[in-house]
């Protein structure tokens, strides 16, 4: 695999998006989108790569006509589909241009498709619209669209609703309606976002196999470089509302001129396992012997059933180290780290803290031991409570455990100074910060009671890339300084490499393979782990460095 | 887009509440309602200094008079000045709402609190619950003043009654979401016990729903006040209340319909302002909470 | 499907019991002699003894609570204390006029509350939208009593279109039955309007802001089938649910119509039962009305999985 090399200059320009500038509407015009330029040939894939609030989606949503009426509204600026000014149509005109000339597919698969309509129905209100054919002639084009995007099954999924099925398939589906009229452009706002890596790099290489066969301008919004280096022939970066870097995919990757670019690539982390740092003590802090959680459902009429949400988990994790634990959604990971914080009682094993086991500690008897185990959650934006001030957040633990409001208060201003806050942050509301910030105050409390061990589920995962850095190295830092352990959960083998001394890997509730992260992430023994890795977007590449990686 | 949204909700009660006041942010109509309501509630607070007659003051040869200058809105069936009945009948409604809404409201965030947190009490209480939902209303109520006779107390209970199933519903599911909140788990896991999870994490999440409700309360107590008098099943015909009164007018209908349609007017202006102001508190506390709960 | 069926009627036997003990305890648990209650301030020794032998109200609660729900349970739901009439006869007599004139309620509410509602969602922010929500408001504010003497007020006193007052049955045929029935119909829709339609309008604008909508409109689908195709069916668990609770709301409005317009129907019997503390009439109308609510909630719950196929049973 590398990077798209084409020459499509011989093709002709399908759209031209020219000086375009969204404003919010209402008295108070607030600039959304400062001028954006772009142009993308046929068959071209542009990637519109940004973090968020960069107009990344504001762009797409202008080119479709769909600007939600009374937030958006173009001020001026020109979008051209083969030579035509779609911002000089009517209504109805646009409408009819929908899907004939231009799609769009999205984020959320799982939310996209009218959950009460057959999804053949929905494929077929395409033609309906559009076109004039016959019912037979209809399904046969669905059906056949539906072959194309590789559905298995193509007439049991025809009469299915979108809940039978799963994402990938949805998005599938979704790709089936935008195609199925063989429109000039498709636009794709982070279609594989919310998909797992593996369904994800189907998905790429799915639209990348019908760009080809249909020769259609592809409009592709991310915020993964990864996912950028697979699929683009030309990026364009944005941030702000403005473009500020363009040009063909290798010269972007190889020589970014904008320092913001080079920002955002630095950022974006290696996935060459970092060397297992010495193990000096060899004591283990924290350890888990066979642990599971099984789940039973099922009432007293009904059939019972039980769900093995994990099991068989292992491990013995030393002081001044990092254990990640990798897999995909449903592999069982939150449930090991739910168990481990003892947030649920697991129903297999032990848990061994400092050599006691605390599997079936009751509340009370959990109490003193709950100083030692510390979390942070994936969501910054709901981990801190919203009506409390952060002196009230970050001094809740220590006053649980009898420490002195004025003790508790100056301890919370030392921290504050570590995360790189500033000290009249006590006194604010968590409204009042970033989703970086607000992760920040949120390791910061944690740490308020000097723990022994500290599980982070997903705490970069919601986070823009140069974010999740900042917060990275602040972990790192921490970890440093005072020798704790982390439980670091994740999705991304990206983070997992850079941070962990040892790696887990979790599928449907099982542990494939452990051990130090350097042998795991680069010679996996496991199907399932190369499969993973295999997956990741871009990991031909290695960003920071702007070459391509040698194995 | 949603970043913003959420960061409005997350915001302390207190500025939320105060970007109510500002009219450039809600339009007009909570502004006047406020100011009606202000209006009638002034009218009943004064009205002995601002009534023209004595309320109880009967007059044989001055019955169903039509509107003059010495009666403002005419004379009920006994001769008694309408207008000065219809101000003082006005306090006795207002109380009787504000009671009802403060004993439903504590008596189900009460219950709500425990049915919410405690999965074995959960079961039980809402079975109750449903029972209590399946009764009509007006017929617990009336059934509870015909027993208990028509004291202010009782009239109060049989409205409050019926209300409570509905807050416990709203303040369970408020507590239900609010515990799976991470901030919620990140305070088990600081150490901190569960009246304090309850007390200090949980309950302040209801308020801005209770808020809402709560004027929503005082609006149908008033309702509903009106409606156990006028069936004869309210609080005792001396004293006047908009009920009262209006139940008096039924067998005048046809000479004098104003008995009833003056107080039935103010009756409406009044309930009409607290919804209005509950819609508005509603839109202002809470975006997502848009559904009115039924 | 089946077995779920028979699990959610089960479900309704622990509320239906908790009612009876509810209707059964508010007599006994109330301060002072039970039988002195609703003999009133004037009764004889002997009106006392007569009652207390009806009821059973010497006996240990828990054997008056048996017989009395044995004898529910076979039908039997005692005598009036008044005329003496099987309860279940005075009640059987009264039930026709109150159907009839619940069922035309909703079928008006129903056809003008869910258009009402969607096109306010479509216009939302709209004079439109505007004037269904001040209307619907106003609906939540007017007592009953009152949008029925305005009703009757207007349509018989001043301008004499319709007969004050009174019923007559659908078997007297079609026009006399609606000449009568209207006002009082429209008079119990008027809150109920307000309900469906400020529900509809809610759903409908949740619905219209989720990602299938965006993507109904990416298709190129125009506003109208958008609206009706796409937005209402998912919108309809909502809105039938309020139809459902509303029914409560229905039946005390029944007790407030029926009075005003002089209907004999089960509202009536409910104000005069009351009045003459006829305390086993007011006991099975309030388990039977309860019976009743409890049933259509139930039918509603089921009909669910016809408008969502991913509710599955």
């Amino acid at each position: 695999m590398e990077l798209r090399a084409r020459d499509l200059s011989h093709e002709p320009v399908i759209v031209q998006i020219e000086d375009l500038v969204v404003e919010t509407a209402g008295k108070t015009r607030f600039p959304v989108l400062k001028g954006v330029s772009l142009n993308i040939r046929r068959g071209e894939t542009v990637c519109l790569v940004g973090e968020s609030g960069s107009g990344k989606s504001v762009t797409s949503l202008a080119t479709m006509g769909l600007l939600p009426k009374d937030a958006l509204v173009v001020r001026s600026g020109t979008i051209r589909l083969k030579g035509e000014n779609l911002l000089a149509l009517s209504p109805s005109a646009m409408k009819d241009r929908r899907a004939r000339d231009l799609a769009m597919i999205f984020q959320e698969p799982m939310t996209a498709l009218n959950p009460v309509m057959k999804v053949g129905a929905q494929i077929t209100e395409v033609l309906d619209l559009h076109s004039r054919m016959g019912t037979a002639e209809k399904r046969a084009r669905v059906i056949d669209i539906m072959e194309q995007v590789h559905l298995p099954d193509v007439q049991r999924i025809y009469d299915s609703y979108p809940h039978q099925l799963s994402g990938g398939q949805r998005q599938r589906i979704m790709i089936a309606m935008a195609l199925i009229l063989e429109p000039a452009l498709l636009i794709a706002d982070e279609p594989t976002t919310a998909l797992d890596v593996t369904t994800q790099k189907q998905i790429l290489s799915l639209i990348a196999e019908l760009q080809e066969k249909h020769g259609t301008a592809v409009l592709f919004i991310t915020h993964d470089m990864g996912v950028v280096a697979e699929i683009a022939d030309r990026v364009c970066v944005m941030r702000h509302g403005e473009i500020l870097e363009s040009g063909p995919i290798r010269e972007v990757l190889e020589q970014p001129k904008h320092v913001y670019t080079r920002a955002l690539l630095g950022s974006v982390p290696s996935l060459v396992p970092r060397e297992a740092r010495d193990d000096a003590s060899g004591a283990s802090v924290i350890a888990a012997r066979n642990l599971g959680k099984t789940y039973h459902t099922g009432s007293f009429l009904g059939k019972k059933s039980q769900v093995r949400a994990s099991f068989g988990v292992n491990f013995d994790l030393s002081p001044g180290r990092t254990l990640g634990i990798v897999g995909e959604s449903g592999s069982g990971k939150t449930t090991v780290a739910r168990s481990i914080m003892r947030l649920i009682e697991p129903t297999e094993g032990q848990i061994l803290l400092d050599g006691d086991d605390i599997a079936h500690l009751s509340p009370s008897a959990m109490k003193p031991k709950r100083k030692k185990l510390q979390v942070v959650f994936q969501d910054p934006f709901r981990s801190l409570n919203p009506r409390w001030t952060i002196a009230r957040s970050m001094t809740e633990g220590p006053l649980n455990y009898g420490m002195s409001r004025a003790d508790a208060l100056a301890e919370a201003k030392r921290l504050l100074k570590i995360v790189s806050l500033p000290e009249d942050a006590l006194g604010r509301y968590p409204h009042q910060f970033s989703g970086g910030q607000r992760q920040r105050i949120a390791i910061a409390r944690a740490v308020m009671l000097k723990p022994d061990v500290l599980v982070a589920d997903e705490a970069v995962s919601a986070l823009d890339v140069s974010v999740q850095a900042q917060v990275l190295d602040l972990l790192a830092e921490l970890q440093r300084q005072t020798g704790i352990a982390i439980i670091f959960i994740t999705h991304d083998l990206r983070v997992a490499a850079q941070i962990c001394d040892e790696v887990l890997v979790m599928k449907r509730g099982e542990v494939v393979e452990q051990g130090p992260a350097s042998r795991v992430l680069h010679q996996p023994q496991h199907d399932y782990t190369r499969a993973l890795i295999d997956a990741a977007p871009g990991r031909f590449w290695d960003f920071a460095a702007g070459k391509p990686l040698v194995a | 887009m949603t970043n913003i949204d959420r960061s409005a909700a997350d915001k302390p009660l207190a500025l939320r509440l105060l970007s109510m006041v500002s009219p450039a942010q809600t339009g007009l109509a909570p502004f006047i309602a406020a100011i009606m309501l202000l209006a009638v509630i002034l009218l009943t607070i004064f009205s002995p200094q601002i009534a023209t007659h004595d309320p109880l003051a009967m007059d044989p040869l001055m019955r169903l008079k039509p509107p003059s200058e010495a009666h403002l809105l005419g004379t009920d069936g006994y001769g008694r000045d309408l207008f000065s009945r219809m101000i003082l009948g006005g306090r006795i409604s207002l109380l009787i709402g504000i009671c009802a809404a403060v004993v439903a409201l504590g008596l189900g965030v009460l219950i709500g609190l425990v049915a919410g947190y405690f999965r074995l009490a959960d079961a039980i209480i809402m079975r109750a619950m449903d029972a209590l939902m399946a009764m009509p209303s007006i017929l617990i109520a009336i059934g509870l003043v015909a027993l208990n006779g028509p004291s202010i107390g009782s009239v109060i209970m049989a409205i409050t009654i019926p209300e409570v199933p509905r807050v416990v519903r709203l303040v369970r599911s408020v507590v239900l979401t609010a515990r799976e909140e991470p901030y919620v788990e990140a305070a088990m896991a600081l150490g901190s016990s569960t009246p304090k999870i309850l007390f200090q994490h949980l309950l302040p999440n209801t308020m801005a729903p209770m808020i809402v409700q709560g004027t929503y309360i005082i609006a149908s107590a008033i309702l509903t006040e009106a409606l156990l008098s006028f069936l004869g099943a309210g609080i005792s015909t001396e004293i006047p209340t908009w009920g009262n009164i209006m139940a008096e007018g039924r067998q005048y209908f046809r000479i004098n319909p104003g008995i009833i349609l003056w107080p039935g007017l103010l009756l409406t202006i009044c309930v009409l302002s607290i919804n209005l102001i509950g819609d508005a508190a509603r839109d202002a506390l809470d975006p997502r909470m848009k559904k009115r709960q039924a | 499907m089946l077995s779920y069926i028979f699990k959610r009627v089960l479900s309704v036997v622990p509320v239906l019991f908790l009612v009876s003990v509810f209707v059964f305890l508010m007599l006994r648990l109330t301060p002072g002699d039970p039988a002195a209650i609703l003999a009133g301030d004037n009764a004889t020794p002997e009106t006392l003894q007569r009652i207390r032998d009806a009821m059973g109200l010497n006996e240990p609660l828990l054997t008056q609570y048996v017989k009395w729900i044995a004898g529910i349970l076979r039908g039997d739901f005692g005598t009036s204390l008044i005329s003496g009439v099987e309860v279940l006869d005075l009640v059987a007599k009264r039930v026709g006029p109150s159907i009839s004139l619940a069922v035309l309620t909703i079928i008006i509410a129903v056809l003008v509350a869910i258009p009402m509602g969607v096109i306010a969602a479509w216009k939302h922010r709209s004079w439109v939208d505007y004037l269904v929500m001040s209307f619907s408001v106003l609906g939540f504010s007017v007592p009953v009593f009152l949008v029925g003497y305005v009703l009757l007020l207007v349509f018989s006193v001043k301008l004499g279109w319709l007969p004050p007052q009174g019923f007559k049955p659908l078997s007297a045929g079609i026009a006399p039955f609606l000449e009568r029935a209207i006002l009082p119909a429209l008079t119990l829709a008027s809150i109920y309007i307000a309900l469906i339609a400020r529900m509809t309008r809610a759903a409908m604008l949740d619905v219209l802001n989720e990602d299938y909508i965006r993507t109904a409109r990416a298709k190129g689908v125009g506003e109208r089938r958008i609206l009706f195709v796409h937005a209402l069916k998912n919108a309809a668990v909502p809105i039938a649910t309020i139809v459902g609770a509303g029914f409560a709301l229905l039946i005390s409005g029944v007790v407030v119509t029926e009075t005003i317009f002089n209907i004999p129907g089960i509202g009536r019997l409910t104000v005069d039962a009351v009045l003459a503390r006829d305390y086993p009439v007011i006991q099975a109308l309030i388990l039977l009305t309860a019976s009743v609510y409890v049933a259509i909630n139930l039918l509603i719950d089921l009909s669910y999985s016809l408008f969502d196929p991913r509710i599955r049973y």
